[in-house]
């Protein structure tokens, strides 16, 4: 049977020119998602960040010195097929799992068992391990939210998208006799907590989200970004992610990926080979 | 005190002195498992583990022993399916440090997991398409299959040996081994090559990914190649040791030879198909990811300290190319102080091979803005990966006092009246 509706692929373009660094959406994503943190946060390996702004620079020096605030949260990656993403094509547990509907990565909190391997196969660092049982300072757990459970010692978190949003909304369009959401209806927190509005999120599949008039992703060539300025990280080695880049410099476009000193930015060689038409 | 024990025609210490012998080992196994305790009860919050380096000492000495310990599946191979029957005097020793390598291992996996009650989860909800699960059936299926051999051995003990039951099943078991060897054979093949697989579908990760043939990477095959050929000289590398501890001549050379010749020639092979395989991931699968293979080697001064090209030399020349040219020459492996070089360096070698296939592509940064990381391992983490050598030491111990591990040993060694 032929299906009719067409999948979602939730996904988010973050415009770096506008973005200015100041952090809002991780610690909106801190609060959002009960993300637990230590006393001593010094240590940025082992602290839980969700959502983390990465400082880049173009490394030349004063006064030609630039810098770029770029926010990273989960990629929710598809891989080559549906699916295939790093993380989901290697727990051995199906703890984490790439829906279909959606095109969100989640992660099963109860099922895994704190392998790590999801970790060693995701090269955005977007996991992170809870090294510790969370600790909330005296009163503080009252704040939690009731719709995202906290996680224990052992396992392994990482980005939702805020899924339990997109369930709240589902519910509540479900109540009033729809079956599909509004664009604003199911939004990140890190989305609504940026002032700068540098963060858009919605469905990629969707040509009148905003996500989409953004970016142009060309689902031919596994979501490629054809609008001038976008781009994905480490586009070439396949991850296929769900989070797009915009920025007007070329050199924060070419520190998205990595490229041999002969290529041009957003052309590598080896994805120009793709494009090519196939011959008769 | 326990002559009744031990095995008829061959001469041990007394129980007060093994005894002394073992009692530093046994407070370094007491440390390892205080140490294991600490990791169980307060998590792995114990360990130099960060968010960068979620594999690192335990996942490395994971692959290690099970390479080094892949003599007992070839060594089986090579007697029971390809009737190398000298290998019969060499075999016991090789099946014992077969399971003490793999129990080792699925310990130290049991500590390394962040929920080790959930642990049967990788069997209750595997996923079919992680090379993890592949590991996971496989190495419990071939640790059964080596207690499986292993325990005739035990029924050999002079005392037990008495007892007509236990003596048939022990005969028994022993005639329908070679069932277990073909069976082990076949399981070793493919969990040694999913943990090469483990490494090489890491797509996200350039420093180890490798292309495929079907749904394998180049590194399950290498995996494989590289413990049939290096796990011998571990099996040759130990039985000198215990003949140095012992004093005493246990194995005959022409089985020695036998099998540190077998190793030379697949230590050789593998070490060719290793070499086209590290140049096409340098000339072809590195380039088209958009990295130089200076990338891997090259970080600032630390990183190249701990993870620089001097890696890849010493594991492909020093402790690949050397060994495999002395073992294959008749001439080098039958000078003792050669053999014992190149069994050395043998072992380093694949221990060094899944040290970089862990440990490097932790390290090095793939977004162009991250940064090299370098770990060093807790006490505690070192303490664990020591504990299993400790029992293993003990466990070897106990076998020799009252197993008939070495079937020569009576004849090597007459009792003078």
């Amino acid at each position: 049977m032929k299906k009719e509706r067409i999948d979602k692929k939730f996904g988010m373009v973050i415009d770096l020119d506008a973005c200015t660094g100041c952090g809002s959406c991780m610690v909106a994503c801190m609060a959002e998602n009960n993300v637990p943190f230590k006393k001593d946060e010094t240590n940025k390996l082992d602290s839980i960040t969700w959502m983390r702004v990465y400082k880049l620079t173009n490394k030349k020096p004063f006064p030609e010195t630039e810098i770029c605030y770029l926010p990273r949260p989960c990629m929710h990656c598809e891989g080559q097929h549906s699916g295939h993403s790093p993380c989901v094509s290697v727990c051995p547990a199906t703890a984490t799992d790439y829906d279909m509907d959606t095109g969100i990565v989640s992660q099963i909190y109860t099922r895994c068992f704190g392998c790590r391997y999801c970790m060693a196969a995701c090269p955005y660092h977007a996991r992170y391990f809870n090294w510790w049982d969370p600790v909330w300072p005296d009163g503080m757990e009252k704040s939690l939210s009731p719709n995202v459970s906290p996680r224990m010692r052992g396992i392994v978190e990482k980005c939702s998208f805020c899924f339990h949003r997109y369930q709240l909304a589902l519910d509540k369009a479900y109540v009033k006799g729809r079956r599909e959401l509004k664009e604003h209806e199911y939004q990140t927190s890190c989305t609504q907590a940026c002032p700068s509005g540098a963060i858009t999120f919605g469905d990629l599949n969707n040509p009148d989200h905003q996500v989409h008039r953004l970016v142009k992703p060309d689902n031919r060539h596994h979501g490629r970004p054809t609008a001038k300025n976008a781009f994905r990280l480490l586009e070439r080695l396949g991850t296929n992610p769900k989070v797009y880049y915009l920025s007007s410099k070329e050199w924060v476009r070419r520190a998205g990926d990595n490229y041999l000193d002969n290529e041009e930015t957003g052309k590598p060689l080896n994805l120009m080979k793709e494009l090519q038409p196939e011959p008769h | 005190m326990d002559s009744a024990l031990i095995p008829k025609g061959v001469k041990r210490c007394s129980l007060p002195v093994f005894i002394a012998g073992l009692t530093p080992v046994v407070l370094v196994l007491l440390w390892g498992v205080y140490a294991m305790l600490l990791c169980w009860l307060k998590g792995l919050n114990q360990t130099n583990m960060n968010d960068s380096y979620g594999f690192a000492l335990w996942i490395w000495a994971d692959l290690a022993v099970i390479a080094i310990g892949g003599g007992a599946f070839f060594s089986g191979l090579l007697k029971y399916i390809f009737g190398k029957d000298e290998l019969k005097n060499i075999i016991n020793y090789a099946v014992l440090i077969g399971f003490i390598c793999y129990s080792s291992a699925l310990l130290i996996l049991a500590i390394d997991v962040g929920q080790p009650l959930r642990s049967w989860f990788i069997f209750w909800h595997a996923n079919v398409h992680s090379m993890l699960t592949e590991v996971a059936f496989c190495l419990s299926c071939y640790f059964a299959v080596l207690t499986i051999e292993y325990i005739p051995l035990i029924l050999e003990n002079r005392k037990l040996d008495e007892i007509p039951l236990i003596h048939n099943i022990s005969h028994n078991m022993h005639g329908i081994m070679a069932v277990f060897a073909a069976t082990g054979a076949f399981l070793s093949c493919f969990h040694q090559g999913s943990l090469g697989g483990v490494a090489g579908v890491l797509y996200g990760r350039p420093y180890v990914f490798r292309e495929h043939i079907l749904v394998w990477p180049w590194t399950f095959f290498l995996f494989t190649w590289s413990a049939a050929a290096f796990g011998p000289c571990f099996t040759i590398l130990i039985t000198k040791i215990t003949e140095g501890i012992t004093g005493k001549k246990l194995v005959k050379d022409n089985v020695i030879s036998l099998l540190a010749k077998i190793s030379g020639w697949m230590i050789f092979t593998y070490i060719i198909a290793k070499i086209i395989d590290t140049f096409y991931w340098a000339t072809v699968t590195a380039p088209e990811l958009g990295f130089v293979w200076s990338d891997f080697f090259t970080g600032d001064r630390s990183s190249v300290l701990f993870h620089g090209y001097w890696l890849l030399f010493a594991e492909i020349v020093l402790c690949g190319i050397i060994p495999g040219l002395i073992l294959i020459s008749k001439k080098h492996r039958e000078n003792k102080t050669l053999l014992l070089t190149a069994v050395t360096l043998g072992t380093i070698g694949v221990c060094l091979n899944r040290w970089t296939m862990v440990m490097q592509p932790m390290a090095m940064p793939v977004m162009t803005f991250d940064s090299w990381n370098l770990y060093i391992p807790s006490w505690q983490e070192v303490a664990t990966t020591i504990l299993p050598v400790a029992y293993g030491i003990i466990l070897i111990a106990i076998s020799f006092r009252y197993l008939p591990i070495f079937p020569q040993e009576v004849e090597l060694n007459p009792i003078k009246e």
